[in-house]
């Protein structure tokens, strides 16, 4: 049995790492939710807001500019392909806007090599946060702690957006009929780019945040995005709390896996995938019926 | 489907011979060609070998993607597995024969497909793509760690001996070049025939049809995930070779054969050269390959070659959808069809040698209506629905039906919007489970059996919205329900022709002239008239030759000439046949019913012949409103 102070350790990852995929999970959710698209982009907007986070940093050397600027550019980035691109495939075929999605995505992933080169880039932990909390038994980087304050954060804003707003109320009726939605009169475009810019603002959020924990390189987000496909077919596809359901227990399960093995945790994570995917195919907050 | 066939049919090439329309004799003057072209582009032979792994590689995928619809993001998780395999087989010496290494890492390959179809076949498409994609993740990331053992890991495998081939006494080795080339090519040639032959076959059309139109191949009968499963397992087959071959042409084996990259590039080459051309993938291949090797040595932009091979992805799914063949096929038979238009009746003649035999067949409508004769009341039941309640969370859609059809009456189901009858009809062909009640068809209790199996008994329905095959000819969607007649919910018969099955062209010939459809019989459905449309979603469902039919709303949006014509093709069906029918329209209903039943409300309103019908208060109640009716207070 491995000592206590490392489990616990471990279980303090699982909890950051939860949260960024809960909030990678989400913005994948609720696109896909409302918009009924996978967007295979998603990995690369992380990376490019990773990217972006890390410039406005060295430039301006304020990590709260840099969370900002760097997630709103991210948002920004998302917000145009959407416009020019994306919106002329909501009635294509899901294989149609998977490839486009996926082709954009590679265009953005290839465009960030291109001007950084392959070699990873660190983003330096913010001077505030660069030290050590006593927590218990252990003591855990403060940074770690407050990209999990910022996870949590971004959810609550998400949770509030999507069951406290109007909007949210349009999104979530959208979820159950779009075809309503329009009739009633709502300007179904805007709702739309406004549902994707929301999806993208959370990925943008977390790339950002997680810049000074792992090293910024062009397949950053691809790893990302596989987890977060992951998170969300665990969570049930298009809920928003079968996402952040989905990465706290994908979190976790990496994590822990990772005390005995790491090399086996990806396979642990897949394989607890396939177990709800054969006890509950629709995932485990998933609504029936739902494609 | 079968374009290359049709096209061929259409064609000035018509007049040539046999072996110069096989589309492998112009492969082979490619593959002859190919080299020297390269040569010339200041390429080499290695590239071209390079091309054809890459080329077989998109075979495979092309029937996964281009024919069965399934788009895989993980194909390099097979790729990589014939490839370790073999490498690891011929480098550790458990084998020494390339050939066998190369057959036990297909095998592999698709042993492994069948377990990622269990896994990533549960669920429609989107799961597909993603659980493909996690899947190719994950292989990756094992070859790295876990199989790292066995794969060499970061190094990966190298020593992979060259293929040795033994002439007599001597023993001849096959070294990269033009003898590595050749034996490609003769691999390549070899399996696209296979893929050709593959996808005009009986299989493939199911294929194709399940892309289409999934919920409606299910219900004619066909097992989807047999289908699906048979796909994927074939694309890994595909996979397999063409990793095997990379490892032996470069004597090596590398992580990068398990990785995303090598996923996407056979995806994103498909679909550059042509998705569901079998040959796009290799002209793909050959674009994407001697583009990267180009744009590789041009200074300053060499970094960026995956960015403008990216860009030109981006491009083929936004501007060029059917890819370079794909779009070069279009616009070849769009010239054809214009130049041939004259002669379009003499084009949809059936094949020479199945005419007579149709000539036989005679328009047996007229004769045939008069001697349907109305069952009486002591005819045995068909199908019956007993004590039937349906509930959707608080809403209660059905309550207390119950509805028997007597053996070969037409029986009509009225009622007014919202009084559950489309709802009955989804229970009566075991597609909904109802709460509460059975469903009995002769003997036997079919409630929720699914339609394919409903379909597989006798139970057969026609849909109110209409449930075609738009892209495929009317010929080509008649096929679908009678090739699930003739061979079952599945069957891998890859090497059968679809044409010349004479006893099908036979039943497509009589089922189109019953619906006065023969004269269009070759036209793509997505040009027919709605009237036209609705008689071949009619025709399919008798195709599977039903012992009940449903019909629902068979008439809806018909204008009054198409209405008449309807009606006596129900008429006709309705011969030997039980038939259920929901229709709004009154007229039709009472002249067609032996007797009708109404529901009201999700309950049983009354049942009787249509004279007891119009009679009835209740009836006139329901759908007028009551008489009594006071204005609100």
């Amino acid at each position: 049995m491995p000592p206590t102070a490392l489990i616990l350790s471990q279980v303090f990852h699982g909890l950051v790492l939860g949260g960024m995929l809960a909030l990678v999970g989400s913005g994948l959710t609720i696109i896909l939710g409302t918009l009924g698209l996978v967007n295979f982009a998603h990995g690369a907007l992380f990376t490019f807001a990773a990217y972006a986070g890390w410039i406005v940093y060295e430039q301006t050397g304020s990590y709260l500019v840099a969370l900002v600027i760097g997630a709103l550019l991210t948002c920004a980035l998302g917000l145009a392909i959407e416009r020019t691109l994306i919106s002329r495939f909501y009635q294509r075929p899901h294989e149609d806007q998977i490839l486009l999605t996926f082709g954009l995505g590679i265009v953005i992933t290839e465009a960030l090599r291109w001007q950084f080169g392959g070699v990873g880039k660190t983003m330096p932990v913010p001077e505030l946060l660069s030290g050590a909390l006593r927590v218990g038994p252990i003591i855990y980087p403060e940074y770690r702690l407050a990209v999990f304050g910022i996870a949590a954060l971004a959810l609550l804003g998400c949770y509030l957006l999507l069951y406290h707003s109007r909007l949210g109320l349009i999104v979530r009726a959208a979820i159950e009929d779009t075809v309503m939605v329009r009739m009633l009169g709502l300007r179904a475009s805007r709702i739309r780019s406004m549902v994707f810019g929301l999806g993208v603002l959370a990925v943008g959020v977390a790339g950002v945040a997680l810049g000074p924990i792992v090293s910024i390189y062009p397949d950053v987000g691809a790893r990302f995005m596989v987890h977060s496909f992951v998170v969300v077919v665990i969570g049930g596809l298009g809920s928003f709390p079968g996402a952040i359901l989905g990465g706290f227990v994908a979190g976790q399960i990496q994590t822990l896996t990772s005390i005995f093995d790491p090399a086996y945790s990806d396979l642990m994570l897949f394989l607890v995938m396939v177990i709800i995917l054969a006890v509950r195919p629709r995932g485990l907050l998933g609504v029936e019926g739902r494609q | 489907m079968n374009d290359s066939v049709n096209a061929a049919a259409a064609s000035p090439m018509s007049r040539w011979p046999a072996w110069a329309r096989l589309p492998e004799t112009w492969i082979v003057l490619a593959l002859a060609a190919m080299p020297f072209a390269l040569l010339q582009a200041g390429g080499s032979v290695d590239t071209a070998i390079r091309i054809l792994i890459w080329g077989l590689f998109g075979l495979g995928f092309d029937i996964l993607f281009g024919y069965a619809g399934l788009l895989s993001f993980g194909q390099a998780a097979f790729f990589g597995a014939g490839g370790f395999v073999a490498a690891y087989l011929l480098i550790s010496g458990a084998v020494s024969s390339v050939l066998l290494a190369t057959l036990i890492g297909i095998a592999v390959a698709m042993a492994l497909s069948v377990l990622v179809g269990w896994v990533s076949l549960r669920r429609v498409g989107i799961y597909f793509s993603m659980i493909t994609f996690a899947i190719g993740e994950l292989a990756h990331f094992m070859q790295n760690s876990v199989l790292s053992r066995w794969t060499g890991g970061d190094n990966g495998l190298p020593g992979v001996p060259f293929p040795r081939l033994k002439f007599g006494e001597r023993m001849v080795e096959i070294a990269p070049g033009w003898g590595m080339y050749v034996m490609l090519a003769v691999i390549f040639v070899a399996t696209f025939w296979f893929a050709r032959r593959l996808v005009q076959s009986p299989f493939g059309h199911v294929l194709n049809a399940m892309r289409i139109n999934p919920d409606r191949t299910l219900a004619v009968g066909h097992h989807l995930q047999r289908y699906k499963m048979a796909a994927l397992v074939v694309s890994a087959a595909y996979s397999g070779l063409a990793g095997a071959m990379l490892g032996v042409f470069q004597s090596y084996i590398g992580p990068d054969a398990v990785s995303l990259e090598t996923s996407s590039q056979v995806v994103m080459q498909t679909v550059i050269g042509g998705v569901r051309t079998l040959v796009g993938p290799l002209v793909g291949a050959a674009i994407w390959i001697f583009l990267r090797d180009v744009l590789q040595q041009i200074p300053g932009i060499g970094g960026a070659w995956k960015l403008i091979l990216g860009a030109l992805f981006v491009l083929a799914v936004t501007v060029m959808r059917r890819g370079i063949v794909g779009e070069i096929r279009h616009w070849h038979r769009q010239r054809t069809a214009r130049a041939i238009a004259g002669a379009a009746v003499a084009a949809a003649a059936p094949p020479r040698d199945l005419a007579p035999a149709i000539d036989t067949v005679q328009p047996i409508r007229a004769s045939t209506a008069a001697t349907r004769v109305a069952p009486g009341a002591g005819a045995p039941v068909a199908i019956e629905a007993r004590d039937i309640r349906m509930q959707f969370g608080g809403l209660v859609a059905l309550e207390q039906v119950n509805l028997a059809v007597r053996t070969g009456e037409i029986m009509g189901l009225i009622g007014p919007n919202g009084a559950g009858k489309s709802t009955l009809f989804k229970i009566m062909t075991g597609e909904l489970r109802p709460t509460a009640g059975d469903v009995v068809f002769g003997e036997r209790t079919i409630t929720g059996i699914g339609v394919r199996e409903a379909c597989r008994i006798g139970v057969s329905k026609s849909y109110q919205i209409v449930q075609v095959y738009p892209e495929l000819t009317a010929r080509e969607n008649l096929y679908v329900p009678i090739l699930a007649r003739q061979r079952g919910a599945f069957r891998f018969d890859v090497l059968r022709t679809l044409r010349g099955n004479r006893a099908m062209e036979e039943e497509v010939e009589r089922a189109l002239r019953v619906m006065e459809l023969h004269e269009r019989c070759d036209v793509t459905v997505s040009e027919m008239a709605y009237g036209e449309k609705r008689r071949l979603e009619i025709a399919i469902a008798l195709a599977t030759e039903p012992q009940v039919l449903l019909l629902d709303e068979p008439l809806a949006g018909l204008s009054p000439a198409e209405r008449v014509q309807v009606v006596q093709v129900i008429r006709h069906a309705a011969v030997g046949r039980t038939v259920l029918i929901v229709e709004h329209d009154m007229d039709a209903v009472f002249e067609l019913a032996d007797r009708i039943t109404m529901l009201h409300m999700g309950r049983n309103l009354v049942t009787g012949t249509p004279a007891e019908i119009r009679d009835n208060a209740a009836v006139h109640t329901a759908y007028l409103g009551a008489r009594d009716e006071r204005p609100a207070a």
